[in-house]
């Protein structure tokens, strides 16, 4: 299985106002490594070159220093060394409704890196498209084939992105905000699917988001962002129960958690009550 | 954008004072990790502290309200609307996409469209500054106009959207003067643009700068300060933080709930985030395809959830404390039934 590992990764970029030029640190010496089986998550405000990191490690930007290895060897940056990468590193965009083409049918998007990869002959093309679409819990599969993107929710989408990236048959999924775009009560589903795939297929993952909570419930390590540069890093439940670096209280603080809010503890008090956990309740009335 | 536009959060902050004492057990365990500054605001808005924002007079009513799509055989979208909003109180609006609650607030002041129409019921405003109530479905042309702004503002979903890039701040807040204060001069529009940007935290020496200029966060103040021009009673609020990260998203509602205890108005908030929507309501009404399935006080809500489906809507968020092992293993099982489907 394969491995990824980033080393000192900084990216700058030029911004022009005027005659005036400065440049804009969006990371600063990040280093991570992801491995066969492993969840990491990476947290951190706008802005703080979460999105930045996906994208070189997904080759859609150039590093203006450090190094990126994949089993320890330099990876490609063109032609078939790129294509190659390609093919053990994809990745899942936040916006569903953006990442897909509104001219294309469902088949078409699935098709494509199928073909371009080698997974599929013309032959067997169908049945593997349909095999894909039905291990993200679209089915049946043919009712989605000849479908466009607009006739499917956000959920659907989004399955559909996933499926699109793990038909080159990748060790590595990069997943920028999966689901922040999708609706609450489907984003669960989604996450779900995704860690079920990781276990079948012993991904790598690098999960991006701002929400702390299921950061820590579908990772196994969390680094924090601030400012390009990763401030705290560790087991998702030691950064999130205790935390360390200013920030990420800060991160935490700012999370919408009733169960943490004063008036809602005092609430219990008052009723002699424990604080009800609705998922657990959720559970077993389903 | 891919350029990071929010600034971070000043470490001085006065919402984000650190315990400068990290011990080794958990930090939220000990219940250290609550809000004081957002509590603060909270705790003076319910108990009725100093100039308590929620007083018993009603401000808008909304009696077995319908509103129907008249698309193929038609969508009712929404379905007997019933509730009474008291001055300065916040009303949640919860549900997933798609259930009616955005065409039910924009229903509150005749924003939909065709072939939106309103089949029923009835909205009155109860007006502050007059004697008699306003029949709000009877409005039309200029009383209709007048009454949108000044009595009942908006903050839409996307301050990106909602401000034209190619007019500065100056102009866009101006615009809402010019057209409902005609009688104002040019000095006293940018002296009270000036001052609506103070009052919702943005520096007035940004009021000639335009909207790309702006962070999201600071995009969305100026909506606020855009709505709170001709001090209105009621604000709708439409997923007015759902672009924002959360300690932005949070910097925002405590300006909301200051703002809301400073000038008294009422809020509907509309967002499906139900954690946030139960920190900050008075009450929240959850909706599903078109109903109001449950309306309670948010310590009921979350204590006793009557309805099944607010019970499933409580039941999708993971929490933040509580015991990993429980979520992972519902969440892992349920996604084993998935699999072996």
């Amino acid at each position: 299985m394969t491995t990824l590992t980033v080393t000192d990764l900084h990216k700058s970029y030029r911004l022009r106002s005027g005659a005036r030029v400065t440049t804009l640190q969006a990371v600063k010496g990040v280093s991570l490594e992801l491995s066969p089986g492993r969840t990491v998550a990476l947290v951190g405000q706008s802005g703080s070159g979460k999105s930045t990191i996906a994208k070189i490690l997904a080759q859609l930007e150039r590093p203006t220093s450090g190094t990126i290895t994949l089993d320890g060897a330099p990876v490609g940056t063109r032609g078939r060394a790129l294509a190659h990468y390609r093919d053990h590193v994809q990745m899942v965009f936040q916006d569903p409704f953006a990442s897909l083409n509104p001219f294309h049918t469902i088949a078409h998007h699935i098709e494509r890196p199928l073909l371009l990869h080698g997974r599929a002959t013309r032959a067997n093309l169908r049945e593997k498209v349909c095999e894909l679409l039905e291990r993200v819990n679209l089915s049946p599969a043919t009712s989605f084939l000849e479908r466009r993107p607009h006739e499917l929710s956000g959920g659907q989408r989004q399955r559909v992105a996933i499926a699109r990236a793990l038909a080159p048959e990748p060790t590595v999924l990069i997943a920028d905000e999966p689901v922040s775009m999708l609706d609450v009560s489907i984003r669960l589903g989604v996450l779900n699917l995704l860690a079920r795939l990781q276990r079948e297929e012993n991904l790598a993952m690098l999960y991006i988001t701002h929400d702390l909570a299921t950061a820590r419930h579908f990772s196994d390590e969390i680094l924090v962002m601030y400012r390009g540069e990763v401030v705290e890093r560790g087991p998702a439940d030691d950064v999130i129960l205790n935390p360390q670096a200013e920030f990420t209280r800060q991160l935490l603080i700012a999370a919408p958690e009733p169960g943490n809010n004063p008036r809602f503890l005092a609430e219990a008090q008052r009723r002699g009550v424990p604080m009800p956990d609705h998922l657990a309740l959720a559970e077993e009335n389903s | 954008m891919s350029t990071p536009m929010t600034g971070p959060v000043p470490p001085d902050h006065p919402a984000h004072d650190p315990d400068p004492n990290v011990e080794t057990a958990s930090a939220i365990a000990r219940g250290e990790l609550g809000d004081p500054a957002l509590q603060d605001s909270l705790e003076q808005g319910r108990t009725g502290g100093d100039g308590s924002p929620v007083l018993e007079d009603p401000v808008l009513t909304v009696k077995d309200l319908n509103i129907v799509y008249e698309v193929g055989k038609g969508v009712h979208a929404v379905q007997d609307a019933s509730f009474v909003l008291r001055r300065g109180e916040i009303l949640g609006l919860a549900g997933e996409s798609g259930c009616g609650k955005t065409t039910l607030a924009y229903g509150l002041n005749q924003l939909h469209r065709p072939p939106a129409r309103i089949t029923g019921g009835s909205v009155t405003f109860h007006d502050r500054d007059a004697a008699a109530d306003v029949d709000v479905l009877a409005l039309e042309g200029s009383a209709l106009r007048a009454f949108r702004w000044s009595k009942v503002a908006m903050v839409f979903q996307g301050a990106m959207n909602s401000l034209n890039p190619v007019l500065s701040i100056r102009t866009q807040l101006g615009d809402v003067l010019t057209t409902h204060r005609p009688q104002m001069d040019r000095g006293e529009r940018r002296r009270r643009s000036e001052e609506l940007l103070e009052l919702v935290g943005v520096d007035r020496g940004r009021i000639d700068a335009y909207p790309h200029e702006l962070s999201g966060g600071m995009r969305q103040r100026v909506m606020i300060a855009m709505a709170l021009a001709l001090d209105p009673q009621l604000m709708i609020m439409d997923e007015p933080t759902t672009a924002l990260d959360v300690v932005v998203q949070r910097e925002i509602l405590q300006e909301v709930l200051r703002l809301r205890r400073e000038l008294g108005f009422a809020v509907v908030f509309i967002t499906h985030d139900l954690p946030m929507l139960l920190e900050i309501s008075d009450r929240i009404a959850v909706m599903k395809q078109g109903r109001i399935v449950e309306l309670d006080t948010a310590e009921n809500l979350y204590f006793a959830p009557q309805h099944p489906y607010t019970r499933r809507l409580l039941g999708s968020f993971p929490s933040l404390t509580g015991d990993a092992g429980d979520f992972v293993r519902a969440g892992f099982s349920g996604a084993d039934q998935e699999a072996t489907r």
